[in-house]
């Protein structure tokens, strides 16, 4: 009585539609998947192509040309500025410039930090690390924590939870992201009238980090507020795209038939109406990669978290072009391999789009 | 065009009843008369305060001064009052939220109809641009052209913008592909509706609850945008909410107690999104039939 109707309403609508190609012969879903991952895998590699080629034209918009922000606040004459021109290759034709910058890309050579005095390529990958501890901590809780209550606020629609869940989350989502770094920080780093801080106000580590297990722990400590930001700001919108995808569902009829074969109101909500609410909520939580890199770049920001964003941040501030275009290159690629998983997902999760 | 009267009449019927739905529930109208106050307060600001408090040269409070009865909110770090300062930052707030929200709508709308509607290489085009634009994490693009372009109030409106419209469309056009799979849209076909037609006359009105719900929506993450461009860098060059938290960081107001130069800007910013995100939601209640079914 479990296995079959728990599949039965996701595929009811494109049934005929499956049986007339089962009736066909070998062609079924497989093949059929891995043709769309390909086309998918293509669109992805024209995506980054357009990236790298937006990048290089966005960044010759700058108004004056590159040599101005080398050169800033430094007296210069004609020939040194000539020099340099010469040495950033900005005395060439402009296909040749494209051509070397495509080629330089490929190679992951994004230029020297004007900054740093250093690779923007090596730069990156040592602010790699952070990130993706900060981003993936937060989005694996938040993740878990939106789907799970969400989906609880939407069954018992106009409940106790429901109501107390959709408001504390849309006054989170109202709440810009640095802001609330801000006032946590305010609360909780640097302390309230006679309460003294509990969690550091910045950094990763400090000076003195011990090692082994107590260095994990160090860094854990310094990770409780970014995360908890990133999380709170992120959570509110995996909960509200999970709820109202399941009150969707509720309104339909396949819905009132489980109910009506008799089946257990939570067996109902697990097997029928949370994996149709997961399509779409799986998507976005995909999608929204760029909301949780946008998250980690204020967020970053606020606790000085040693990470890619500060890197970002820092270069806009500079402006340092060269980390700016290197970070925006690699933040853009990253987000759409991501977009271009959570597509081939949806694909092999959901029949109905399998069939179209 | 179908007889006046009768379109009239039934106009006004449907927008009696859109008010009455609309009271129903106490969120909408809270948040309608949150964002009525703010507006007014934007639009009456020039006539009743002097712009040269927010002048750093002629400020006359003590620097960083807790609320008292002369500053009720404060003082910033150059003796300004806060409070001068937030009635002033709410016109830039208001003007780049609605301003970049219509900018996106315009441009999600009109690509996500095209894009659900027409088959082949155009909607394959499109949907290219769109997943491209959504991909590139909208806020690093935003701050990348606010950067390059200069800071200034129409480069921010534009930056955020042409950033934001990529999810609009993706979702209009999932709407689209939902309502041209009904058969009254192949009947429409079939009786020979050109694409103008079926866009226009069948899908637009389809989908237009939903855009309307959305632009509301999408002012409030506009305004959030703002505020986190200007307190990342990008000013506008004018007071704002934003750059006032910025300047409440680069201080340490934070981190030195001066708790009303960090609440201040802040609340306001909350109260003005939550507004029309509540109001966006019970446009959507009002709007959306299946919701409506669902109960409350």
């Amino acid at each position: 009585m479990t296995a079959p109707l728990g599949t039965a309403p996701a595929d009811g609508p494109s049934a005929p539609a499956q049986d007339a190609r089962a009736a066909e012969g070998p062609p079924p879903g497989r093949r059929s998947t891995l043709r769309y991952a390909a086309a998918k895998l293509g669109g992805a590699v024209l995506s980054v192509g357009m990236v790298i080629v937006a990048t290089f034209f966005l960044f010759r918009l700058i108004p004056g040309d590159p040599t101005i922000a080398y050169t800033r606040d430094v007296p210069v004459s004609p020939e040194q500025l000539a020099l340099l021109r010469r040495q950033l290759g900005l005395d060439r034709p402009l296909g040749e410039q494209f051509l070397d910058f495509v080629w330089r890309t490929l190679r992951l050579d994004l230029g020297t930090s004007y900054e740093y005095r250093r690779p923007v390529s090596e730069l990156i990958g040592e602010r790699a690390g952070p990130t993706l501890l900060l981003a993936g901590t937060g989005l694996a809780v938040a993740v878990g924590l939106g789907l799970w209550q969400g989906a609880r606020a939407a069954w018992r629609h106009g409940g106790r939870l429901d109501r107390v869940s959709t408001g504390v989350s849309l006054v989170l989502w109202s709440v810009p992201t640095f802001w609330l770094g801000l006032l946590l920080l305010m609360g909780l780093a640097a302390g309230v009238g006679p309460f003294p801080g509990v969690f550091p106000t910045r950094g990763m580590e400090d000076v003195d980090a011990p090692d082994g297990f107590a260095y994990v722990l160090h860094v854990g400590h310094h990770l409780v507020l970014p995360c908890l930001t990133l999380v709170a700001v992120v959570y509110a919108q995996y909960l509200l795209v999970m709820r109202s995808s399941l009150l969707d569902e509720i309104g339909q009829d396949y819905i009132t038939t489980a109910r009506a074969k008799g089946l257990r109101d939570d067996e109902v909500r697990r097997r029928h109406a949370v994996p149709n609410a997961l399509l779409p909520t799986v998507t976005l939580v995909f999608m929204n990669i760029g909301f949780v890199v946008a998250g980690a770049v204020s967020v970053e920001t606020v606790y000085s978290w040693p990470g890619l964003g500060l890197l970002f941040y820092e270069a806009i501030k500079g402006p340092d072009f060269a980390v700016m275009q290197g970070t925006f290159l690699v933040l853009c690629v990253a987000v759409i391999v991501m977009n271009t998983l959570a597509d081939v997902v949806y694909h092999v999760l959901d029949p109905r789009v399998r069939s179209a | 065009m179908s007889p006046l009267t009768g379109a009239g009449r039934r106009g006004l019927t449907r927008s009696a009843r859109f008010w009455r739905e609309f009271r129903a529930r106490p969120s909408g109208p809270a948040g309608a008369a949150i964002l009525l106050a703010a507006v007014l307060v934007a639009l009456l600001t020039p006539l009743l305060t002097d712009p040269a408090g927010l002048d750093v040269t002629r400020a006359t409070g003590p620097r960083m001064g807790p609320p008292s009865l002369e500053h009720p909110l404060g003082t910033d770090e150059s003796g300004r009052s806060v409070l001068l300062m937030i009635t002033w930052g709410s016109r830039v707030s208001l003007l780049i939220g609605f301003m970049s929200a219509l900018l996106s709508m315009v441009i999600g709308t009109t690509v996500g109809i095209a894009a659900g509607h027409f088959r082949g290489w155009p909607a394959a085009v499109l949907m290219r641009i769109t997943d491209w634009f959504l991909v590139l994490p909208s806020l690093v693009l935003a701050l990348v052209l606010a950067a390059i372009l200069g800071g200034g109030m129409f480069t921010i409106i534009l930056a955020i913008g042409v950033t934001s419209w990529a999810s609009t469309a993706r979702l209009i056009r999932a709407q689209t592909l939902a309502v041209e799979a009904r058969p009254y849209i192949e009947r429409a076909r079939a009786l020979g509706g050109g694409h103008w037609h079926v866009m226009t006359r069948h899908v637009l009105p389809n989908v237009a609850p939903l855009v309307l719900a959305n632009t509301t929506l999408q002012v409030a993450g506009a305004i959030v945008a703002e505020s986190t461009l200007a307190f990342l860098g990008a000013q506008s060059g004018q007071v704002s909410w934003g750059g006032m938290l910025r300047a409440s960081y680069d201080w340490g107001a934070a981190t030195s107690g001066a708790w009303w130069y960090v609440l201040a800007p802040g609340l306001c910013i909350v109260a003005v999104v939550m507004a029309f995100t509540l109001v966006g939601r019970a446009l959507e209640a009002v709007l959306n039939p299946r919701l409506r079914g669902a109960g409350r």
